[in-house]
């Protein structure tokens, strides 16, 4: 907060009593509405034929392996594009090239395009009416409807997020202390664990956590590249439009609670860390755009 | 050029590279591909026929409203939260990216139980004569819903780093609040709010999961073009499923310009000189 924290001031716009808690009001009614009552529902509705018929579903067979099929995508991805993120920034942030905002705004692009489009793309790459679909196909190899198809779509799609993070922190941070540690004869590896890392860890996690909600809750990309194989490429979101579409709607709410849990694991975890001075939130959101405007 | 100092260039550049190539560039000039191997007589046939038509109508026609809602709602928000203290605004604060964290599908099936008409909302829209949930009003909850943050998390942080000498100084010289909110800070506001906007409205474009259990799905009035480029899949008619998927791709560049045009703009107001 950059406001003026002395006693007395003189009072602001829209600081009127009425017009304030009228505004309150107005806006704490369409939180309620809009994002309170989502969340009311599933709960309510993942429990509305009790506990027992809740864990049932848990325990099903098929929900079973979406949960384990979720997770091992993330345990996949997550760190994937963690590499990459640091990576990325590393060589964004501590160098200078030739294409730097090229290739900053070509990470970001995964974020402005449809989920749907990244995985239309990657069946003409995988498919077998793509490009290596038919020598894969041929040579054994299981792409697509499978999960290397499901981890891959879900990398495209959280791409940016780790990245997003550490470059507008890391490029604010500079390169001094990196080049004091390399003058004095650290190596690049020594130099990274001790000096830059500390500085970058809770962004970084951020990041993870960020990009660990996304890929678990994808669903538009993963829908078309698994190919929604009840019991073996279904992930947990995949699973909860086949049981709503089955007319299980108690089930399908009990395994979205499940997610749901997961996003507000999520954001109890965004909070912890903004604390941390993670986050943007002193920064202006790049939400989707770039952040070359910081790079010069 | 200043001499290379740091290491790890090399690898960190190649890391970069080899990630981008495979996961980013190699799936969307697959995709390019494929649409461009169609001819023009053909593409133009099938990304102007009259369903896809209608698709691209529902779906930027939804967003508009949806983004529109958003600015309006986004803003008293981004406001609310900055300038008033009041108990639960931390909890506010944090809900705000619940649309963020929630998973689509799970989004999806939550409103579209709110809105059907046997649900809470929907059951007392429905006495007044307003049907949501299966039609093209639930597609702009729906967009709304999940593109909420970004008005709001782009300019809360604009708001917070205001001269509060600016309002000062309108008010010496004797003008009102409203006046003063539209003349000074509103247009101090503006690049922010056009670069959430777009963001929004960016969002809005490709969304899928929470949108197509809340939409209905008939053609040529609920239907979005993404949906439409899945149903194309699905038919196993693939040259079309790309050409569609070409175009939302093109709007997603376009609107990735327009995005990093709008953003640099409003960085100029945020960057503290």
């Amino acid at each position: 907060m950059s406001q003026s924290t002395s006693g007395r001031r003189p009072p602001r716009v829209g600081d009127a009593p009425l017009f304030k808690y009228a505004l309150i009001g107005a806006v704490l009614l369409l939180v309620l509405f809009f994002v309170v009552a989502p969340m009311a529902v599933i709960g309510l509705e993942a429990f509305s034929r009790g506990v027992p018929f809740f864990l049932e579903t848990i325990a099903a067979p098929d929900t079973r392996h979406a949960i384990w099929l979720t997770v091992m995508t993330a345990l996949i991805a997550v760190p994937i594009n963690t590499i990459f993120g640091v990576a990325a920034a590393w060589a964004i942030t501590k160098h200078d090239f030739r294409g730097k905002r090229l290739l900053t705004i070509l990470i970001e692009i995964p974020f402005s395009v449809s989920p749907v489009v990244a995985g239309v793309a990657y069946l003409f790459v995988y498919g077998l009416q793509g490009i290596f679909g038919p020598t894969l196909d041929s040579a054994g190899l299981k792409i697509l409807f499978a999960l290397p198809g499901i981890v891959l779509a879900s990398m495209f799609v959280t791409a940016p997020f780790v990245a997003r993070e550490l470059i507008p922190l890391m490029q604010a941070q500079g390169r001094d202390l990196e080049e004091a540690a390399t003058s004095l004869g650290a190596s690049g590896l020594r130099t990274f664990l001790s000096v830059t890392l500390p500085n970058i860890k809770w962004a970084m996690l951020y990041g993870v956590v960020l990009c660990n909600a996304r890929v678990m809750g994808e669903f538009g990309a993963v829908s078309i590249v698994s190919g929604n194989i009840r019991g073996q490429t279904n992930t947990l979101p995949l699973h909860i439009e086949l049981l709503y579409q089955d007319y299980n709607a108690v089930g399908a709410f009990a395994a979205a609670s499940m997610l749901a849990a997961l996003a507000l694991v999520t954001l109890v975890a965004k909070v912890l860390l903004e604390r941390q001075g993670a986050g943007r939130r002193n920064r202006p959101a790049t939400l989707a755009g770039n952040t070359s405007e910081k790079i010069s | 050029m200043t001499r290379r100092i740091l290491p790890g260039f090399r690898l960190s550049l190649g890391i970069t590279l080899v990630y981008a190539a495979i996961i980013i560039l190699l799936p969307l000039a697959a995709l390019i591909f494929k649409a461009a191997s169609l001819g023009p007589a053909d593409y133009w046939r099938i990304v102007s026929s009259e369903r896809a038509v209608a698709s691209y109508g529902v779906t930027v026609g939804s967003a508009l409203v949806a983004t529109l809602f958003n600015l309006v709602f986004g803003l008293a928000l981004a406001w609310v939260l900055v300038r008033y203290r009041f108990p639960g605004r931390r909890i506010v604060d944090a809900l705000v990216d619940l649309p963020f964290a929630l998973p689509t599908a799970v989004a999806g099936i939550s409103l579209t139980t709110l809105f059907a008409s046997n649900g809470w909302f929907g059951s007392a829209l429905g006495e007044i004569g307003i049907k949501v949930a299966y039609t093209p009003l639930g597609i702009m909850v729906a967009m709304a819903f999940t593109s909420l943050p970004f008005i709001v998390r782009t300019v809360q942080p604009v708001l917070e780093e205001l001269d509060p000498a600016l309002e000062e100084a309108g008010q010496t010289l004797g003008s009102s609040d409203w006046s003063i909110f539209r003349r000074v800070i509103l247009p101090l506001l503006t690049p922010a709010l056009l670069a959430g906007t777009s963001l929004a409205f960016a969002r809005s474009l490709g969304e899928f999961g929470a949108i197509i259990f809340i939409a209905g799905n008939q053609p040529f009035s609920t239907e979005i073009t993404a949906l439409l480029a899945f149903i194309r899949l699905e038919e196993y008619d693939y040259p079309a499923s790309a050409a569609i998927a070409s175009v939302m791709l093109f709007a997603a560049f376009v609107m990735l310009a327009v995005t990093n045009y709008l953003q640099a703009r409003a960085l100029r107001y945020t960057v503290k000189g």
